[in-house]
């Protein structure tokens, strides 16, 4: 937090990822797979707190904590949006002042050429548009979406990411790539697999699926993420 | 943390839902909340004593500045009902654990109902429709008389008056008989009573300001006014419901729940005051998009009996409390509430709160003083009359307050208020 805002803001655009200097063929990821939230929220903390960068976690629900687990920071999607809203309403106000009162200025019912109250709900629709488009492509810049493909895509297990379990995969790029497969199993990943840059995908590990986590399917209930915001 | 309360709880009494007792959420004894029954009691009965006695001889001053008093208070305490209804019409499951702060408050409308009585005796010396003569020369009043008449005035307003009183007693009675019954049921018959409900605040709501408020200027007219006041007890409401529930979680005596002693602590979580905060935000934008709506159409028309009223508001002064209403009611709130660490911080949303309750007096000393022809500055009569109505109705609500539960121990959604997250 202590860098300048534009440059943490820089280093945040998808072109500055130190990810992208690795060629993507080269690239190699662990896929591990946990059977409940709990176990990911675990998961992802262990990584968190060993000062992993580059990885990700993949849940088919929202869980509570998540993020917190993960050390996500806030995100930058709310300056695009307060920029561009701003822009957008200059924008509009801007408009309406060139045409009514510059370029092609109308008497209308007697009133000034520049009539700023009528200007009023323009401007705020184009605020509202500026803010709405700058949240929707901040947050597929920032997300570097759309994309055609993922690496990840080469397991099959990742499939049940959007049915019933919970994976956390690593880029070979990480700082601490030599050990995350060891922090993986250490918090007690089923399954890790590694796909290589190729799409060839081979087991790696193989655990229990028992965790010290809480096991049960809602996400009220393994939400140990609220007891770190006291 | 309400989770980890709530397990502790669990495992006290080995049930799978959590439970928390009625006494776990009693309002302690010494709590200082309690103390505003006798100090507002007096300070109210004491100032409002002083408000008659210096103002009998200036009636329309005293009567303009009781209205305003009467009037603020009173939008406090429809705030509440209208959040009552709210959270069961939308069958809220979030706001279970702050809504029985908002039943103590719409509980305190039938003081409402007391305080009408010296506004209904006072129809002639406040209202210029109803002075003797007045419709004579003037055929848009002769017009209006039909409606705008002493005995239908004051009928409706006995109406209005004890139509919210009831359904304020009601609901908060009903969801109290919940405490100790734990019945779903009763919160089921709530959420089919609170549409009727609502269309019954709306409606009267809306001829109450046209009556009080805006008949103050009798040929005027809009009719988005009751919108426009409806938009003030929003923002008042969900900038008390999250400072009282801040006062609940604080203080306390040898009851006390949580570290820090009240009996809130630990149940109310910086989600609530997130999600009361998103909606004082929203609220604040809906108060200025309603106020722009009105102040736009009648400056486009440009018909002279309506923007004459704007005209009081920009003349004798009036213009600088018109641009900082504006500033203060809109501008500033808007850029401060939006941020989303003023609404996840308590004392930083506590300022925001007691400032929207400041400029939401600012509102109702716009609409109705110039219609009275005051000057800009408040008068010692104000501040009497805000302080007497005031007092009794924070000493009324600290009375409701004193016995039951904080929370509605007894909702079936409370568990899930209990662990609402906003992400």
């Amino acid at each position: 937090m202590s860098q300048p805002l534009l440059s943490r803001l820089l280093s945040r655009l998808p072109w500055a990822k130190g990810g992208d200097a690795t060629d993507p063929a080269e690239l190699r990821l662990l896929l591990a797979e946990y059977e409940s939230p709990g176990a990911l929220i675990l998961a992802a903390r262990k990584m968190r707190d060993a000062g992993c960068t580059r990885w990700d976690a993949h849940s088919p629900f929202p869980v509570h904590g998540l993020e917190k687990a993960m050390g996500l920071k806030s995100s930058m999607v709310p300056l695009f949006v307060l920029v561009l809203g701003l822009g957008g309403a200059a924008a509009g106000m801007a408009l309406q002042w060139w045409v009514s009162a510059v370029e092609y200025p109308l008497l209308v019912s007697g009133k000034p050429m520049f009539s700023w109250p009528a200007f009023v709900p323009i401007t705020f629709e184009c605020g509202v548009l500026g803010g709405a488009l700058g949240a929707v492509f901040g947050f597929l810049g920032l997300a570097r979406l759309p994309r055609h493909h993922h690496p990840l895509f080469a397991s099959q297990r990742f499939e049940r990411m959007s049915d019933d379990r919970f994976f956390l995969s690593v880029e070979s790029d990480d700082p601490h790539w030599d050990r995350a497969a060891d922090l993986l199993a250490e918090a007690g990943a089923s399954r890790i697999e590694e796909i290589g840059g190729d799409g060839s995908v081979k087991e790696v590990h193989r655990g229990s699926g028992i965790t010290s986590g809480p096991t049960s399917g809602t996400a009220a209930d393994t939400a140990p993420g609220t007891s770190e915001e006291a | 943390m309400a989770h980890d309360d709530a397990h502790h709880e669990d495992a006290h009494h080995g049930h799978d839902a959590p439970k928390i007792t009625a006494d776990r959420v009693a309002l302690p004894a010494g709590h200082p909340l309690r103390r505003l029954l006798p100090v507002g009691g007096a300070v109210g009965a004491l100032a409002l004593v002083a408000t008659f006695a210096l103002g009998l001889g200036h009636p329309h001053e005293l009567y303009s500045s009781y209205l305003l008093a009467f009037f603020y208070w009173l939008t406090l305490a429809l705030g509440g009902l209208f959040f009552v209804l709210l959270q069961f019409a939308t069958r809220a499951g979030w706001s279970v654990v702050v809504r029985r702060v908002a039943e103590h408050v719409s509980g305190t409308l039938p003081l409402f109902a007391l305080l009408f009585v010296p506004l209904a005796l006072a129809v002639g010396q406040l209202y210029h429709w109803s002075e003797a003569g007045a419709m004579d020369h003037d055929p848009l009043l002769a017009g209006k008389a039909p409606y705008l008449n002493e005995g239908f005035f004051i009928t409706r307003g006995v109406f209005f008056v004890l139509a919210w009183s009831l359904l304020g007693w009601w609901f908060r009675r009903r969801s109290m008989a919940q405490d100790t019954s734990h019945d779903p049921g009763a919160t089921r018959f709530l959420q089919s009573a609170s549409a009727p409900a609502l269309i019954v605040f709306a409606v009267t709501l809306t001829f109450a300001s046209f009556d009080w408020v805006m008949s103050l200027d009798p040929h005027w007219y809009s009719t988005i006014f009751g919108v426009y006041i409806f938009a003030g007890c929003a923002v008042a409401i969900f900038s008390l419901v999250s400072l009282l529930s801040m006062a609940l979680e604080k203080g306390g005596g040898s009851k006390s729940g949580g570290p820090s002693g009240g009996p809130l602590a630990g149940l109310v979580t910086v989600e609530h005051y997130h999600d009361l905060g998103k909606l004082l935000f929203g609220f604040v934008v809906f108060w200025a998009y309603i106020a722009f709506s009105q102040f736009m159409l009648i400056w486009y028309s440009n018909i002279p009996e309506e923007t004459v009223w704007y005209r009081h508001r920009l003349e004798h002064g009036w213009k600088a409390v018109t641009i900082l209403l504006a500033v203060t009611h809109f501008a500033i709130p808007f850029f401060y509430l939006i941020l989303r660490r003023t609404k996840r911080n308590r004392p930083l949303l506590a300022i925001g709160c007691l400032w929207m309750l400041a400029v939401h007096w600012l509102d109702l000393f716009w609409l109705i003083k110039p219609a009275v022809g005051a000057g800009p500055m408040p008068t010692l009569l104000d501040l009497l009359a805000f302080l007497g109505t005031g007092g009794l109705f924070l000493a009324t609500l600290a009375w409701l307050m004193r016995k039951p539960a904080t929370v509605p121990v007894g909702d079936p959604r409370l568990a899930e208020s209990l662990s609402f997250e906003n992400m």
